[in-house]
């Protein structure tokens, strides 16, 4: 199953789980069945029209989907993604 | 003897003279350095002070506040004796101490759309440690216009994030920047900042410090920086990755048709101003009024939105319903009486109002003005702020 890594500001939608594996074959696939299980956490990655947010990226391995088939993206069995979120932290 | 370092500098720089890929080459490129550092706090702390030690000749510093009690759990450049003064006077006199032979330059301001370019200008390499997006875009932004290289690092609760942006590598090749990762920035509020959120104090000095070495790296050219890659780190779970980033074609600033050509007012980029009219619609109550309502036993629910730690810390005594549960627990809120919400700071529970309102039709509900932050100033000084 292909295991996706939740940052921490993202876990309070997730009940506090930092991985979630899915049986799922494409990385859009993946992200439905994570938001189905998580209905809250669905508009902090999605947009409405089911785009990825402009301030989340995803990664399969260490590669940008966006340099691969996007949403399309095929995974397996070894497969491990990574949500990368903009955080602001640093100064206060 | 080498001319351009005296005595004392060639003593005090020599474990890196020794060291045959840095050498006195590498000792001369940091001494004719110029390195902003945007933010003295978590990230700053560490920055500047790895950076003096090592020689970088001038730095700038960037801070319009003043040292606070709740900054001392991580910002290590501080003392107790600094609370109170402006960071930037606090940092300078601190790092004159640590390191004689360089020049610091204070900016006590908040860097803005109208001073940054003005400010960055001036400077080989700008070290990005800020708290805030509309910051973060800024600061990308001019760099990019000046084609100055950006050393970014942000960190929230356990987890950091480093990387190179707008970096132009010994082929002439340029890198990424901020807006190739993310071309927009969350709504307010999704992402919370530490100040809201927390983080753990040794974490800005771990990220700080690999920020500093990738300042000094992209300065004396040695190794590979963290151009073209993004680092992140978990503390919790000891887990490090580096991702490779790439630029996007469509960036505003310098994609294939760039549509933008001078700074922008990024709190409205953000949606900041737009979430700070929308606040105001909710009716609210100031804290000398609340603290008569309590002195004249007015009949009233008072209700605290924020979360059971936060109440732990300090609270005046009211029914702990986090904005999470407000909706599941509607049931507990009074709609024949006069209802008091509050939070940390009043953002909060101006947001719970308005759930409340547009969901169940609640009037009769009041945000106190400045939350607990401004009960804790003006009517009971014993309660601890954080």
């Amino acid at each position: 199953m292909a295991k996706i890594i939740i940052p921490t500001p993202l876990r309070k939608f997730t009940n506090g789980q930092a991985i979630f594996t899915s049986e799922a074959t494409t990385i859009k696939a993946v992200l439905v069945d994570l938001g189905e299980q998580h209905v809250s956490l669905n508009p902090h990655l999605l947009q409405s029209d089911g785009s990825i947010q402009p301030f989340i990226k995803i990664f399969l391995g260490e590669n940008d989907i966006n340099t691969l088939k996007n949403e399309l993206t095929e995974v397996n069995d070894s497969s491990e993604i990574s949500i990368i979120p903009a955080i602001a932290g640093g100064s206060n | 003897m080498n001319s351009d370092f005296t005595k004392a500098e060639l003593e005090r720089y020599s474990r890196h003279l020794i060291i045959p890929e840095f050498n006195i080459e590498g000792q001369r490129k940091l001494k004719n350095a110029k390195v902003l550092v945007v933010g003295t706090g978590g990230l700053g702390a560490p920055l500047i002070q790895y950076l003096a030690a090592a020689g970088v000749g001038t730095i700038g510093i960037v801070d319009f506040d003043i040292v606070e009690d709740s900054n001392l759990q991580r910002q290590v450049l501080f003392t107790q004796e600094d609370i109170g003064r402006p960071k930037v006077d606090a940092a300078y006199d601190r790092i004159t101490k640590q390191n004689p032979h360089i020049k610091l330059v204070k900016h006590n301001t908040l860097l803005n759309s109208n001073n940054a370019l003005d400010i960055v200008k001036d400077y080989d390499v700008v070290a990005d440690g800020t708290d805030n997006f509309p910051t973060r875009y800024l600061v990308n932004d001019a760099c990019v216009l000046l084609g100055k290289t950006n050393v970014y690092a942000s960190i929230y609760r356990f987890e950091g994030q480093v990387s190179v942006f707008n970096y132009t590598d010994k082929e002439g090749n340029l890198g990424p920047n901020y807006r190739d990762l993310f071309p927009s920035p969350p709504p307010p509020g999704l992402v919370p900042s530490c100040a809201e959120g927390g983080v753990i104090g040794v974490l800005p000095g771990i990220i700080g410090s690999l920020q500093a070495n990738e300042v000094i790296k992209v300065i004396t050219g040695i190794g590979d920086t963290l151009s073209g890659r993004f680092f992140t780190f978990d503390a919790l779970s000891f887990t490090t990755k580096t991702f490779k980033i790439q630029r996007d074609k469509n960036n505003p600033i310098n994609g294939k048709s760039p549509s933008q050509t001078t700074l922008i007012d990024y709190e409205q980029f953000c949606g900041i101003r737009v979430d700070k009219k929308v606040e105001r619609q909710v009716k609210s109550i100031s804290v000398s009024d609340l603290k008569k309502w309590k002195d004249d036993k007015v009949d009233f629910e008072l209700i605290d939105v924020r979360e059971p730690y936060e109440y732990d810390i300090a609270n005046i005594g009211a029914k702990l319903i986090p904005l999470a549960e407000v909706v599941q627990r509607l049931g507990e809120i009074p709609s024949d009486k006069k209802v008091v919400i509050h939070c940390r700071s009043g953002k909060r529970s101006a947001d719970a109002i308005e759930l409340l309102e547009a969901k169940a039709g609640f009037k009769n509900l009041y945000n106190l003005d400045g939350g607990i932050l401004k009960y804790a100033d003006e009517i009971d000084v014993s309660l601890a702020k954080y």
